[in-house]
């Protein structure tokens, strides 16, 4: 029923005056209009806006006093020093905070299955995930990559680090390949609540508690863990082996040194399934009815 | 007045079934405090292991501290997910005046609602995470009744007090209109003075103090002592008891003034 209304709003007839687009493109635009319209809506309350970012930045450097009053107790956690869970955790934060900004509210996608205001997304000519992506699009949570970001140029400025042209490329590519590992997550948690329903906790579960085992050491967790999260949801890529890696530091699972530079590809690799199970939920949605 | 009686257990029956009936998301729920405790242990090991005792905590203690802390965090609506939201939204939309015609004190009948849904979680989210816990670390339950008793007891203080404070939160939308920015401030202090990112007894020095003594303290650091009877003595538990029945009464007093300053900035717009 759905895709036979998603079928009508397409006909080429109804829609003589759209030059035809490629979706991706179109997929773009209606992001930019959804996200243009929700930054508009925000200010309207402007001292919220600005409290909210604020917040946003506060709520996640939280995290970080956290592990420096651990640290006004002890000099090294798990073999660490601060300044080196600071490029964990400031990396950790700056990809998490991007791919919350860019695809967060994915995870508002249960809340509309159940109820039923899914179904006026599939009738616009947008396709279904960039208006899911940006859904209530929260420019507040730049603050979260601000905070990720001065926390990891401290650490860089703290560390006594031999910098190569490798260790260098390694510092952009990990936030971003990062942000790109978990959006990939964010695609297919939200997929999982078209079978699921509202689940958007277990979503949370991977992002949010990721980032959170992200900022420590991989040396703190039990080798279980670590292998799930390298080889099944591949978080690991997102900043342990690449700052492991310009750190100078063995991989506890006795990986090999060059697999710090896989984290794009993983990115890429991840994505594929992700989108697959994405369009696999959106096909087997079949409303709420009345 | 024999209706009246019946009336905000009602309401609170009311808010437990309602949260009930959200089957996947408490189990999604579930999933998440368990994954939380397990990451959070993982850390806390780490520390314990450079230094024992630390914060007046063994390591089984401070294990304690991470899972009964996961089991309590939806029930006291600590990182949101509580009444206040949807107040707020009464009160923007003009809603709240149709509560306000009720026959019945909107303070009292948002308490029932609020402990209806506390009880729901605590049932529902507070149990499985604590067994998880505890099947896969060694924890310190206590064995004796009479502390599982007075645990209860603080959790439901505890649970008041967190009321307390987000009832101000939600008549704070009868002067900001919306709430999105105070409820996140709000997250923030309650994330770190409430004892969820570490034990506020391992805090440093005079900040330790004074964290000790907000109200924040009252919704898990003083159930924890409560539960495995530390920091507060012998007779303690009187005390610890005492302190959140004394933060419960002033943020309830200080609810009901406000309260009543904001019914009579109601305009109430004809339509």
């Amino acid at each position: 029923m759905a895709e036979a209304v998603v079928a009508a709003a397409r006909r080429p007839g109804e829609l003589a005056d759209v030059p035809p687009r490629n979706r991706t493109v179109e997929g773009l635009r209606g992001y930019g209009l959804i996200v243009a319209m929700w930054v508009r809506s925000t200010m309207t309350y402007r001292t919220s806006f600005l409290l909210s970012t604020f917040g946003n930045a506060a709520i996640t450097l939280l995290d970080f006093v956290a592990i420096w009053i651990m640290f006004s107790h002890v000099d090294v956690l798990g073999g660490f020093a601060l300044p080196e869970i600071a490029l964990l955790y400031g990396s950790a934060s700056a990809s998490l905070g991007l791919a919350d900004l860019l695809l967060g509210n994915t995870d508002r996608i249960g809340v509309r299955i159940r109820d039923g205001s899914l179904d006026t997304m599939l009738v616009r000519p947008v396709p279904v995930l960039a208006q899911v992506a940006a859904d209530r699009f929260a420019l507040r949570r730049v603050g979260r990559i601000a905070q990720g970001l001065a926390v990891l140029v401290w650490a860089v400025s703290e560390l006594d680090v031999d910098w190569t042209a490798g260790k260098v490329w390694l510092m952009p590519v990990m936030v971003v390949a990062g942000a790109a590992i978990f959006g990939a997550v964010m695609v297919a948690g939200a997929a999982f609540q078209f079978v699921a329903g509202d689940a958007a906790e277990v979503q949370n579960s991977f992002t949010y508690g990721g980032n959170t085992m992200l900022q420590y050491p991989p040396t703190v967790f039990g080798k279980d863990l670590l292998r799930g999260v390298t080889f099944v949801v591949p978080l690991a890529f997102v900043n342990w082996l690449p700052a492991l890696y310009v750190l100078g530091r063995p991989d506890p699972l006795g990986l090999p040194g060059w697999v710090a530079f896989l984290s794009p590809l993983v990115a890429v690799v991840v994505f594929v399934p992700a989108s697959l199970v994405w369009r696999a939920g959106l096909r087997s949605y079949r409303s709420t009815g009345s | 007045m024999a209706r009246r009686a019946w009336l905000y257990p009602a309401v609170a029956a009311g808010g437990f079934r309602r949260y009930a009936t959200y089957g996947t998301a408490t189990a999604a729920g579930v999933f998440t405090n368990t994954v939380f405790g397990f990451i959070l242990a993982y850390t806390y090991i780490a520390l314990w292991d450079e230094r024992p005792g630390l914060g007046g905590y063994d390591q089984a203690q401070a294990l304690t501290f991470v899972w009964v802390s996961q089991s309590l965090l939806a029930a006291g609506a600590l990182i949101g997910g509580g009444f206040q939201e949807e107040m707020q939204e009464r009160i923007r939309t003009g809603d709240i005046a149709v509560d306000l015609y009720r026959p019945a004190d909107l303070q009292m009948w948002w308490l029932a609602a609020d402990l209806g849904r506390a009880g729901f979680q605590l049932l529902g989210r507070g149990v499985v995470p604590l067994l998880a816990g505890a099947l896969a670390f060694e924890l310190a339950l206590p064995v004796d009744p009479v502390r599982w008793l007075l645990f209860l007891v603080s959790v439901l203080l505890a649970l008041v007090v967190s009321f307390g404070i987000r009832y101000l939160l939600g008549l704070a939308a009868f002067w900001l209109m919306d709430g999105t920015g105070i409820n996140l401030m709000a997250v923030v202090v309650t994330i770190f003075c409430s004892g969820m990112l570490l034990p506020l007894t391992v805090f440093p020095g005079g900040f330790g103090e004074i964290v000790r003594v907000l109200p924040w303290a009252a919704m898990i650091q003083v159930p924890l002592d409560v539960l495995m009877g530390v920091h507060f003595g012998a007779g303690g538990a009187v005390r610890a008891l005492g302190f959140q029945a004394g933060w419960a009464f002033v943020l309830l007093g200080t609810g009901r003034l406000l309260q009543s300053a904001a019914t009579r900035k109601v305009v109430v717009q004809g339509g």
